[in-house]
């Protein structure tokens, strides 16, 4: 079976090829070779015996990411059961990694594949519904939406930590945004702290610390600015205080949600923190009252760094038509091809493997009948690592059974 | 992003938002485009309210057609929901009617007609929603706006959507800009029996009745399923859904007692009136057909239980709304002349909504029920357009040759269809309402934008000028650091 899949090569002949990296290439070739990309372009010579997928007429590009969600954490959002993603019960979860919670068997990972997204960050916590409430939420991890084992699916683990600063984790801070913004310095210094007096600590020789040292611990790698942190905020002054706390404690900072960062683009764009951000979002709440759908193409054009999200996990395939209403609310074609390939992926610091169709990359390609973007468009092939997916899930076995009624049991 | 459609949880109640209701002229099952009706006034609805049941005038309507000029929008693109899609088309709008519609020499205008280049944009009939909590789960969703389930008892008919409404919410300028000029404005969905429905024009107003659709009936809301169980499981019940079941039909026994009382009375006038009920006063109307049942319900099985309800007591279920299952039965569906207001690809949120298919829509139109594509959710009613878009290609893909036509009529005719209003909107034809959307591209593409709205004739949002492009109360000031 390795060495079957080893020997694999594919030749997609044909397409409009988007390698996202480069410009835009016609009647282009992407070759597939041991679940990398071998080659792409417009000369290139095709070995006997690759297995050769027409193109021709379609567009190629690398295979979507979410910039968050809960795959694999959260099957169904209402059976407590099945969700995996929250520490309950701390509120400064730092060392809880959701990587191992992830169901590698979740019925949603072929449904989204399926139309063409092959990655995505699963995320401790919610950005969605309901939003978490405590202060670190934990460690996301990155994985591809293939593998019978949560090995086989891991991309980078952890690839950040995520905390909240925001109106639903107020209570975090003891009521206010000014408590939960004293609490996250007290629990970074504690952190320090702890790293300097290890031998205290285990002596019992110090003042309680605000976390547990496992937590703390956690936190370390992101206060030496080794492991990015998400900040899950969305009103202008708490952007503000998260880019300020960033600063004050030489963050890696990542802002998430950004509902009122098209305010002040240009600050984002100093500090040089890119942004997660959900295109389709407009409905005010005292959380964000400036919310709206022109965010992520103001945000771009002042040159923050922007992915996209779609926080609604069951439908993380619904990731190409928040770039489509991206465009059609100001961003650039181009802009919101990046903002769901090679943005992301850069965002999360596996660029030199993923989100481009360049030599040497993982084959994670996607072949669609037209613009990606467009409902007209339909998903063809898609190949992750490497492999063609087949394009089956629960939902196309359901339609199978029930396409003439009455239907075949 | 799903905002409210499942739940808010409050103080440890989940509280659930939810489903559908009704209307009031309406034709057969897929028959023809009736002729249509007389302008719809304040009085006609006054008429109407008077009917119920004997009792006197109620909340009547305060509509009132706002002035505008005769507007000619010309060389566009125009998808009548009629079976037409017109290329280089003129349509006039006149003193709130479509007066005509077709190709350049077909539609003489007025020397005065305040004329719209259309060249490159489409236009098409105004956007009707016939599931939406706009008002009563206002934003910005603080506990102070919950208003949309009176999940105090599961049997709750006597209340009224209308009178939570807040024609102040801040969704319904987006909504508005989003092309939707009708909604059905529902009770959620934690009881048995919600409450009535309000048929609303999307406009600005002060008061709900100032957008109450003269003439339009109420729908009744009622929930199946999990949400009922959840809400009640733990309290006075039901806590499954033979519960569910039961609670139904004790509620329509007790209506059906009281309907006779008041129709006797109200034929022979013998003896003192009898005494008022309001939650059996409701469901009286809807054992008499004027109030329509629209019909929270996601699995196939127990739409099937809810129809053999409604046969037992004789009513018409007018639409199962979410309806994930509704492909599993189109044919029943179709049969019963029952409608499927769905989404086009909302589910695995909870339980019973794991069966959810894109081809939804697609399979009940191939089967000869009638598709509705709905919202429930704040969001999704900007972009109706777009959702019926993503159901018809997804049907196409699968061998399903959905039209065009089709696809629309999904959030226009038949949308009217379930309100009952289909001999007033929904369509772009001589005679009907002038509720029209100007579109910057093809409705069915992800990158078109409601450019200008009409309603009744009313020019209520323009993209292109900030002068028509209403603010509610609530955005005033607001949001703008």
């Amino acid at each position: 079976m390795i060495a079957f899949l080893l020997a694999q090569t594919i030749a997609i002949t044909g397409g409009t090829v988007y390698p996202v990296s480069g410009p835009k290439l016609e009647n282009a070739t992407v070759l597939i070779r041991d679940g990398r990309i071998a080659a792409v372009g417009t000369s290139v010579a095709v070995p006997n015996g690759a297995t050769r997928i027409d193109a021709t007429g379609k567009v190629v590009t690398p295979g979507l990411i979410d910039g968050a969600g809960q795959m694999g954490l959260r099957e169904i959002q209402m059976v407590q059961g099945t969700n995996e993603y929250t520490e309950r019960g701390n509120d400064v979860a730092a060392a809880f990694n959701v990587l191992e919670g992830i169901n590698p068997a979740s019925v949603l990972i072929a449904v989204s594949r399926a139309e063409g997204v092959t990655m995505t960050l699963a995320v401790p916590g919610s950005l969605g519904v309901p939003p978490s409430s405590s202060l670190i939420w934990g460690q996301a991890a990155l994985i591809d939406l293939d593998g019978a084992t949560i090995d086989a699916m891991r991309v980078k683990s952890p690839a950040a930590m995520v905390a909240g600063f925001n109106e639903a984790t107020k209570d975090a801070g003891g009521g206010s945004r000014a408590g939960v913004a004293a609490r996250l310095r007290r629990v970074f210094d504690d952190a320090l702290e702890y790293a300097r007096r290890r031998n205290d600590f285990n002596r019992a020789q110090m003042q309680p610390l605000s976390a547990g040292a496992a937590d703390l611990e956690a936190l370390l790698p992101v206060l030496r600015g080794q492991l990015p942190m998400i900040v899950v905020a969305n009103r202008r002054s708490d952007i503000e205080t998260a880019l300020r706390i960033g600063k004050e404690y030489k963050l890696h900072l990542i802002l998430a949600g950004t509902a009122e960062g098209w305010t002040i683009p240009n600050e984002i764009a100093a500090a040089g923190v890119p942004v997660l951000v959900e295109p389709l979002d407009n409905i005010p709440s005292y959380d964000a009252l400036g919310i709206r759908y022109e965010n992520a193409a103001l945000l771009a054009k002042g040159g923050v760094k922007v992915a996209l999200m779609e926080t609604a996990t069951e439908n993380t395939r619904d990731l190409r038509q928040q770039a489509g209403n991206a465009v059609a609310n100001g961003m650039t074609w181009d802009q919101a091809l990046r903002a769901v390939t090679l943005t992301p992926a850069e965002v999360f610091g596996v660029a030199d493997r993923y989100g481009s169709l360049e030599i040497g990359k993982v084959a994670n390609v996607v072949v669609w009948s037209g613009d990606p973007f467009e409902f007209s468009t339909g998903v063809e092939h898609v190949f992750i690592r490497g492999k063609e997916i087949p394009l089956r899930s629960r939902q196309t076995e359901l339609f199978e059974r029930y396409r003439t009624l009455p239907p075949r049991y | 992003m799903r905002h409210l459609s499942v739940a808010v949880t409050l103080g440890g109640i989940v509280l659930v938002a939810g489903c559908a209701s009704g209307g009031a002229r309406t034709t057969a099952a897929g028959g023809p485009t009736p002729v249509p009706p007389a302008a719809p006034s304040p009085t006609a609805a006054a008429r109407d309210t008077a009917r119920e049941g004997g009792i006197g005038p109620q909340y009547p309507s305060t509509y009132r057609r706002h002035p505008n000029p005769v507007v000619l929008i010309r060389n566009a693109t125009i998808m009548t929901a009629a079976g037409q899609e017109i290329q280089g088309g003129s349509i006039l709008l006149r003193d709130g009617r479509i007066v005509s519609v077709g190709t350049g020499a077909q539609v003489q205008a007025p020397a005065d007609a305040v004329v719209v280049d259309g060249t490159g944009k489409w236009v098409t009939p105004g956007v009707i929603d016939v599931h939406s909590h706009l008002g009563v789960y206002a934003a910005p969703g603080t506990f102070a706006e919950s208003d949309g389930n009176e999940a105090t008892q599961p049997v709750t008919a006597e209340v009224w959507a209308e009178h939570s409404f807040w024609p102040q919410d801040p969704q319904i300028p987006l909504a508005i800009a989003g092309g939707v000029t009708t909604i059905q404005a529902l009770p959620g969905s934690a009881n048995l029996i919600g409450g009535r429905s309000a048929i609303l024009k999307l406009i600005p107003a002060r008061s709900v009745q100032e957008m109450k659709f003269p003439g339009a009936h109420y729908g009744l809301k009622m929930a199946c399923g999990e949400n009922p169980k959840r809400v009640y499981g733990q309290r006075s019940g039901p806590s499954t859904r033979m519960g569910n079941m039961a609670g139904y039909r004790a509620a329509f026994i007790q209506a059906e007692a009281y309907r006779r009382r008041w129709d006797k009375w109200n034929k022979d006038h013998q003896g003192d009136q009898p005494e008022r009920n309001l939650r059996n006063e409701t469901l009286a109307e809807v054992l008499r057909g004027n109030i329509y049942v629209q019909n929270h319900c996601y699995r196939a099985d127990e739409m099937m239980q809810m129809l053999d309800l409604a046969h037992e007591f004789g009513f018409k279920i007018r639409a199962f709304h979410h309806a994930v299952e509704a492909y599993k039965i189109a044919d029943a569906l179709a049969r019963e002349g029952t409608a499927a207001a769905v989404w086009a690809d909302w589910w695995g949120f909870k339980e019973e909504a794991m069966d959810g298919i894109h081809e939804n829509a697609a399979l009940l139109q191939q089967s000869g029920a009638r598709a509705d594509i709905h919202s429930d959710d704040p969001g999704g009613i900007q972009r109706l357009n777009q959702e019926a878009a993503k159901a018809m290609y997804y049907g196409r893909r699968a061998g399903i040759p959905i039209t065009r036509d089709q696809a629309l009529r999904w959030f226009t005719a038949n949308a009217a269809w379930v309100l009952g209003l289909d001999s007033i909107v929904g369509t772009l034809e001589p005679g009907k309402m002038a509720d029209v959307v100007v579109w910057s591209a093809d409705p069915l593409s992800v990158y078109a934008q409601a450019v200008q709205v009409y309603n009744d004739g009313w020019l209520v949002y323009d993209r292109t000028d900030p002068a028509h492009q209403p603010k509610t109360d609530f955005t005033l000031g607001q949001g703008q650091p």
